[in-house]
């Protein structure tokens, strides 16, 4: 999967456990807290939805490299590298 | 004593708050309870297949956002519903309100259910690997968790909390609400009964292997109380809340008076685990009578808790028959017929559907009795079309759940 494409799958993910917001305008570089309503349990969803849809496990060490797009991105990108993207 | 003190210890319901499966609010659900018209249909649930079932169709995202509803519950969307349309029923000044001073009290049949079942379904299919196992399971399954939902919605800081009372639970509720009331404990209850259960297989599939779930080739028929021809329960879900307040306070902001919690009762059969018991109903009732200081001749409507068995209701109706064999202008209906069995809101939900007989003074009807098993035919039974009665001054509302426990409120005229 290209870094595109892992930014296609968080928003993905981000629209289904953020469903009240509108993630078109959401700046890679800015924390993703600092933009959306989004708790530890969110969090955790994303972790979660990682895991369930594409087996990647996250270290909970790890869980800071989810603060922003861009961040989350840049880390998933060598776990994700060999994992086809999802077919629509 | 409820009714010994002043208005101080008196306490009246000011707002009602629903879902049911054949009306969205009061008046709607009241209509078809006059109407005759049955909420049942059709319905498909895992494992279980095609069953029937009571289901509401409210607006979920009313008062909840989208992101809250996949979080939370069923049980808590239907509780925050039915709270937040029985608070703006009482017409509360709500945000100048002290939150601090509100209760909640929610009667509960089970809860977790739902969410537990949903979860191991999810989790077979990552062959019952618990690392896939949700974050959101604890939240959702706690007990108090539709209790919590309100208070987090409606941001109440007072005490939350859900009694369990198998399907005496909405009138144990009501119950609890009126007693912390009593007690100084808060000074607005937020008190009733919510049921999410038709979304357990568990439930249904428990019934079926009783040999008590319902079927009917056409679903608004298949729930019958007192009809020979009745097959068992049909499962339903629903809300009912009301809000409660001493009859001081009420007064003081000129609320809306829908009635008084003139008395209530409760009891233990200590008999048996599902099998319901006439003598130990019987002595509920009168308790609830004794506290109210009213004799059972001044009952003018008794809503029966009868569910469709055949056990059940006929130990209710000899229960009945042996309080109220004196009582000529006392008659009774059951709200079950139309709506299935809505478990921990059956109670709440069965009373409010009589509530605004206070004001049209017609009993709502018991629907498809077409052959009146003659343990049932209690005198003043009220069978498929609305008896308009003279005036109405007291109800009485009964709801007996397994495990043997029972549950009596009696409601006043104010």
């Amino acid at each position: 999967m290209s870094p595109a494409e892992i930014k296609e799958v968080i928003l993905d993910i981000l629209g289904d456990i953020a469903p009240d917001e509108d993630l078109s305008e959401l700046k890679d570089d800015v924390p993703l807290r600092e933009q959306l309503e989004l708790d530890s349990m969110d969090f955790l969803d994303i972790v979660m939805e990682l895991r369930k849809r594409y087996r990647v496990q996250i270290p909970e060490d790890d869980y800071m490299e989810l603060a922003s797009m861009q961040s989350t991105v840049r880390y998933l990108e060598p776990l994700m590298r060999d994992i086809a993207p999802a077919k629509p | 004593m409820i009714a010994a003190g002043g208005d101080h210890d008196r306490i009246v319901i000011t707002g009602i708050g629903l879902t049911a499966p054949n009306g969205n609010d009061l008046n709607e659900f009241r209509e078809n309870l006059l109407a005759c018209r049955s909420g049942v249909s059709r319905y498909e649930i895992r494992y279980v297949g095609e069953t029937v079932a009571g289901v509401c169709n409210f607006d979920e995202f009313r008062y909840q956002k989208k992101k809250d509803v996949r979080r939370g519950t069923r049980a808590g969307s239907v509780a925050i519903y039915s709270a937040q349309e029985a608070v703006a029923a009482a017409g509360l000044d709500w945000p100048n309100i002290d939150k601090t001073r509100v209760g909640i009290y929610v009667g509960v049949t089970e809860h977790g259910n739902v969410e537990t079942e949903n979860e191991i379904f999810e989790l077979k299919g990552f062959d019952y690997d618990t690392k896939f196992w949700s974050h959101h399971h604890n939240p959702r399954t706690v007990a108090n968790n539709p209790a919590g939902e309100i208070s987090l919605n409606l941001g109440v800081t007072g005490p939350h909390y859900t009694i369990g009372a198998a399907c005496a639970a909405g009138n144990a509720g009501i119950i609890q609400g009126a007693q912390m009331l009593r007690l100084g404990e808060c000074d607005v209850a937020l008190a009733g009964g919510v049921s999410e259960s038709v979304r357990t297989f568990g439930i249904f599939a428990s019934f079926k292997s009783q040999g008590a779930l319902a079927s009917h080739a056409d679903p608004t028929k298949a729930s019958r109380p007192f009809d020979m021809d009745r097959t068992g329960i049909v499962v339903a879900e629903g809300g009912c809340m009301f809000v409660l307040e001493r009859m001081a306070d009420a007064r003081a902001r000129g609320a809306k008076i829908f009635g008084e919690v003139a008395g209530y009762a409760m009891n233990s059969d200590a008999h048996d685990f599902v099998l319901p018991y006439a003598d130990r109903q019987a002595e509920c009732v009168e308790a609830a009578l004794r506290r109210a200081r009213i004799r059972p001749e001044q009952i003018d409507i008794v809503s029966t808790h009868a569910t469709g068995t055949g056990a059940g209701d006929a130990q209710e109706c000899a229960a009945l028959r042996r309080v109220f064999a004196d009582s000529p202008t006392t008659y009774f209906n059951n709200a079950k017929s139309y709506l299935g069995h809505a478990m921990g809101a059956a109670g709440a939900l069965e009373l409010a559907g009589n509530l605004l007989a206070f004001e049209d003074r017609v009993c709502h009807p018991t629907i498809n009795v077409d052959r009146l098993d003659p343990e049932c035919a209690l005198d003043g039974l009220v069978l498929n079309q609305p008896r308009e009665l003279g005036r109405v001054d007291y109800i009485l509302n009964n709801s007996f759940g397994m495990l043997g426990i029972n549950s009596v409120v009696i409601v006043k005229r104010v």
